[in-house]
């Protein structure tokens, strides 16, 4: 077993001059790591068993805690990196597939990072948002193509159902079993404060959550769980998921442990049963059996809500968009490499997918170029870090942004990556009852409205800058960007110019 | 008036309360050297068992059996806030024999403790409410 | 709920814990009306159960004073100190006073405490330094006769000669205790308890001869029922104290061994009022009507007497016997009446003992470890039934978490705490 042995990665560091033995450390760590030993009056760390998600740092009241990288190390190899090795020792004495979760955090470019953004001098004047009405309101769904009249000439209201939000950023999917209750009632609670939209994801809508109904989208995906008329009554919106960015191609596994109480019958199956979300919805093989799926749920909710289809960006993303924008859905969502989950394959995660800069940049154009461009709204997810990537994306052409780590991490995610251990310390990602109720929705919510108020503001700082007062008018306007550091093929799969350009 | 109240939802047990409370009264300014091996006595106290946790301090009763039970004169209710004039008290412990939730404590010193809303320490403010990560115990005005 | 009652006359005869509770209820509800306190020491109102603190050096007669001393300005109080009641005219609302003069009342508080007991033994008068132990002079007069090495006995080991004890043991006094009873401490603890105490205090060198009584005193000397001679220098008497009920007994108000009193506080005589240790009044822990002479229950005895009197409807009707006393370093709580089955904790050191029957806690004793006593206490004055409760956690640790969720709700979440007032 010693070839197994692996050096922790990260190595708990204690400040014995300022540790008062108040023992918070050792009583938050569901991973055990702190120890109170009573013979000696002092506290002990065990490295080996730190995931390095900062709880007990955060909560030391004498700041006697920080967790650092192991300086342990591999002989230096540029090409034999020791997380490679150490995924080999991992497999070698497994045999299983590794499993990871959150974001892709290879060092893959992250376009929005090499894409700046434009602000008026002298001939066009920029907007003080302080002083001036600036709009961040949009609408989703299908906009006609055209006016059209009645015999008498009066307009005739054709409009689809929309979505009406008072910024361009959502919720996305994550599902009550991947994240708690609480989390999921911190998220419902912002977003009605906010006027925007949660996601429920592929569990179902837990019972106390309806109040919110109309502030929720209810997802439909390939497990189906948790799907029936009320749950699809209750939603503003209804989406379809084909795919997510972080575990293109693959399906989802909810361990049977996890699938107690609240959650088994939220997902309406039994205690214990493994909840197995097939890889593809074994209904849909074709843009036409899609479109058959989008029609039976308008259908079983009498045409009042738009329905969103979500998409991984994988290769053929425009041309599987156009084909959806052709499907009857109102909405398409895509999903980029980068997106978060709460377990997936590493390798999956790690390597499967594309930007989804260039992802949104390339269906903005293909749906464009194809004049269908209204028949459907784009929301584009897979890691919105800020303001200015909401900027950017909106610029590139999307309608809105999902965002889903960010709003975790509002809510106390300090970006541990293990959300597939269950014993998530911070009561996000976890279902055990006294982590759960670390996450204080009272608490939650509010931090998370703060965010997103925070967010707006900014965003309005940047479109004033601009000299743009309204958030639809920066729909698509790849002007504002330019690219910096990218090659001609970049550039132009974004369809934007060179910074100095 | 403005209470200490504590709600056992959302009590995660981390005893956090404790430590503020007892740093707030020693007067320092940083908590390791105030507390370095120092065994506590706070004047808030989580009760703790089988998965349930809740802190109890001195609910600053309308109608204080405490008060009324001084045989010293030492507790008095100043605007609401029951205070306690150690130097008065003896250390008779009448208080704690009546006060029907705990709330009263012996000190080393003889005198009894108690929590006073921090009205006496630097801060002003409960520190417990201060210290507690999850918004479990609030000080606020309810309707009486 | 307050409503203004002016122009009446309040005449309260004591100046003790009920005093001060009946001028405190009052003038939550009267601002105006007289109020005239007549005591018969020469002292601003001081706290009785300190006199053995001042004799021990830990309190002082200014720290000793149970309300500040702008107690009677802040409330506007006339006060006549060393005079004492001698009669009073219930038929023409007065109090006749030992100077002579005399005062007309609208509402009258009686309350006018207790006196030591002095049991008749032959001899007693040849007793030069012989003392009582129940008021400021008392203490001040025992405090001069005693210093080191003084020989002191002391009969009676009940509250009052303990207390005494301890105080003068810190002088390094020769002490010996003499008490009828086997068992010190016999009202308050039962048969382990007594001993735990005894132990404790022979271990810190007080003396005692118990079930025995003196039969004989002498000039420096007593002698014992089996013949056991005594030398002392000081002898303190603390038999025991009985109310003083003779104003009212002879104004033609119903007494028995005190005065009786209702909830409301009222003697049998209209628009006169009695509180404190000169009452009987019911025990709720046992149902029995009995003089329950502690501070706690004076005080609120006297509140509710004054809010009566100030004209708010107000009952004290959860009176139960309770102590907390401390000796040289060991504390004993107790609370209520000893019947019904027991829950037992001992180590000879720490003690702890419930009494309980018919789904209700009636009475418990603390010693050594006393922490949150209270919530037994409570147990026992609100007859909380034991079956709405974790009845075996709270034997073990006295705590809220005993409760339902839905109460601890109620206790911590902030609504309002209705303990005394029905």
């Amino acid at each position: 077993m010693a070839v197994d042995y692996l050096y922790p990665e990260y190595e708990i560091i204690r400040n014995y001059d300022r540790c008062i033995n108040c023992r918070v450390c050792e009583r938050q760590c569901s991973n055990e790591a702190h120890e109170y030993l009573g013979d000696m009056g002092k506290m002990v760390s065990d490295d080996a068993k730190c995931v390095n998600c900062h709880r007990c740092v955060s909560l030391c009241p004498t700041r006697a805690l920080k967790i650092v990288k192991s300086d342990h190390t591999f002989k230096a190899n540029a090409n034999w990196d020791a997380a490679k090795i150490r995924e080999i020792y991992k497999q070698a004495a497994s045999g299983g597939v590794l499993l990871s979760s959150m974001g892709n955090p290879e060092n893959f470019p992250v376009y929005f990072d090499k894409m700046v953004i434009n602000a008026s001098q002298v001939t066009n004047p920029s907007i003080d948002p302080l002083r001036e009405p600036m709009e961040t309101r949009i609408h989703l769904g299908a906009k006609p193509s055209k006016i059209e009249r009645d015999k008498n000439g009066r307009i005739r209201k054709n409009l689809p159902p929309h979505l009406k939000l008072s910024m361009p950023v959502m919720f996305s999917a994550m599902s009550f079993g991947s994240i708690s209750y609480n989390a999921h009632e911190s998220l419902a609670r912002a977003a009605a404060e906010l006027g925007i939209y949660y996601n429920t994801g592929e569990g179902g809508l837990h019972e106390d959550l309806y109040k919110y109904g109309s502030n929720t989208i209810v997802q439909v995906a390939s497990g189906r769980f948790g799907v029936h008329r009320k749950y699809l009554d209750s939603g503003a919106a209804i989406e379809i998921k084909m795919g997510q960015g972080a575990k293109p191609g693959i399906g989802g596994h909810l361990p049977g442990k996890k699938i107690v109480g609240d959650i088994s019958r939220t997902r309406m199956i039994p205690e214990g049963t493994d909840a197995i979300s097939p890889a593809p919805h074994h209904d849909i093989y074709s843009i036409e059996d899609l479109r058959q799926l989008v029609y039976s749920l308008k259908e079983a909710t009498r045409y009042t809500k738009p329905v969103i289809v979500k998409i991984a960006a994988v290769h053929n993303v425009a041309a599987i968009a156009s084909g959806i924008a052709r499907s009857g859905a109102d909405i398409i969502a895509i999903d980029g490499f980068r997106g978060g989950t709460g377990a997936a394959p590493t390798r999956i995660r790690d390597h499967v997918g594309i930007p989804i800069e260039l992802a949104l940049a390339s269906v903005d154009k293909r749906l464009r170029d194809e004049g269908i461009r209204d028949n459907v709204s784009i929301v584009v997810g897979g890691s919105i870090r800020s303001s200015a990537d909401v900027v950017k994306a909106v610029a590139l052409g999307a309608d809105c942004v999902y965002i889903g780590t960010a709003a975790l991490i509002a809510l106390g995610c300090h970006l541990c990556r293990n959300c597939h251990t269950g014993k998530c310390n911070w009561g996000i990602a976890t279902q055990r009852e006294d982590l759960v109720k670390r996450l204080n929705p009272d608490i939650g919510y509010k931090r998370v409205v703060n965010l997103m108020t925070a967010w707006q503001h900014e965003i309005k700082e940047m479109m004033g800058g601009m000299g743009i007062n309204a958030i639809e008018s920066l729909r698509g306007n790849r002007l504002m960007l330019r690219g910096v550091g990218l090659n001609e093929k970049e550039l132009e799969i974004l369809g934007i110019k060179h910074a100095g350009e | 008036m403005k209470r200490v109240y504590v709600n056992e939802k959302w009590c995660l047990a981390c005893h956090l309360c404790e430590y503020y409370c007892a740093f707030a009264s020693t007067g320092e300014k940083d908590m390791a050297r105030a507390l370095k091996n120092v065994k506590i006595r706070p004047r808030i106290r989580v009760e703790e068992l089988g998965g349930i946790s809740f802190a109890v301090s001195c609910r600053h009763c309308d109608d204080p059996l405490c008060v009324k039970g001084c045989i010293t004169g030492a507790l008095t209710r100043v605007d609401g806030v029951i205070m306690i004039d150690s130097d008065r008290c003896i250390g008779c412990y009448t208080c704690i024999l009546c006060c029907p939730f705990g709330a009263v404590s012996p000190t080393e010193h003889g005198a009894v403790q108690k929590c006073e809303l921090c009205i006496r320490t630097t801060a002003g403010t409960p520190q417990c409410v201060q210290g507690c990560p999850n918004g479990t115990i609030v000080f606020e005005e309810r309707g009486e | 709920m307050k409503k203004e009652v002016s122009s009446l006359k309040y005449v309260i005869i004591g100046n003790s814990a009920a005093a001060v509770g009946a001028v405190e209820a009052i003038r939550r509800n009267d601002s105006k009306g007289r109020i005239v306190i007549i005591g018969s020491e020469k002292y601003h109102v001081y706290s009785r159960p300190l006199i053995s603190y001042l004799l021990m050096g830990k309190t002082d007669e200014e720290r000793m004073k149970y309300r500040n001393n702008d107690f009677y300005r802040n409330n506007k109080c006339e006060v006549r100190l060393n005079t004492t009641a001698v009669k009073i005219d219930a038929e023409k609302k007065i109090v006749h006073l030992d100077n002579g003069d005399c005062e007309t009342y609208d509402k009258l508080l009686v309350a006018t405490g207790s006196s030591p007991f002095i049991p008749p033994v032959p001899g007693l008068e040849k007793v030069e330094d012989k003392f009582t132990f129940t008021t400021l002079d008392d203490a001040k007069a025992l405090g001069e006769k005693v210093k080191e090495n003084t020989r002191v006995l002391i009969v009676g080991a009940g509250l009052i000669g303990l207390k005494c004890a301890e105080a003068i043991s810190k002088r390094k006094a020769e002490i010996v205790c003499v008490d009828l009873s086997t068992r010190v401490l016999s009202s308050i603890l039962d048969e382990e308890g007594s001993e735990i105490i005894k132990r404790h205090l022979e271990s810190n060198g007080i003396m005692f001869c118990l079930g025995r009584q003196v039969k004989e005193f002498g000039k420096g000397w007593a002698l014992l029922d089996d013949d056991t001679g005594i030398l002392f220098d000081v002898l303190v008497l603390a038999v025991g104290v009985r109310p003083n009920i003779s104003l009212l007994k002879d104004a033609g108000a119903k007494t028995n061994r005190g005065i009786l009193i209702d909830e409301r506080c009222r003697t049998s005589i209209p628009d006169i009022y009695a509180a404190g240790d000169c009452c009987e009044s019911m025990d709720i822990s046992s149902g029995e009507t009995k003089v329950m002479a502690l501070l706690p229950n004076a005080y609120m005895q006297g509140e509710c007497a004054g809010m009566n009197m100030s004209g708010v409807d107000f009952r004290f009707e959860k009176a139960i016997p309770m102590n907390a006393i401390g000796l040289l370093g060991k504390h004993i709580i107790s609370a209520g009446t000893y019947k019904g089955d027991t829950y037992i904790e001992s180590d000879g050191s720490n003690y702890k003992k419930l009494f309980y029957s018919d789904n209700r806690l009636n009475g418990y004793i603390l010693i050594g470890n006393i922490e949150k006593a209270g919530i037994y206490t409570s147990l026992i004055r609100e007859r909380t039934p034991l079956d709405s409760l974790d009845f075996e956690l709270i034997c073990k640790m006295p705590g809220l978490m005993a409760f339902s969720r839905e109460t601890r709700a109620e206790k911590l979440g902030g609504i309002r705490n209705e303990l005394v007032r029905a």
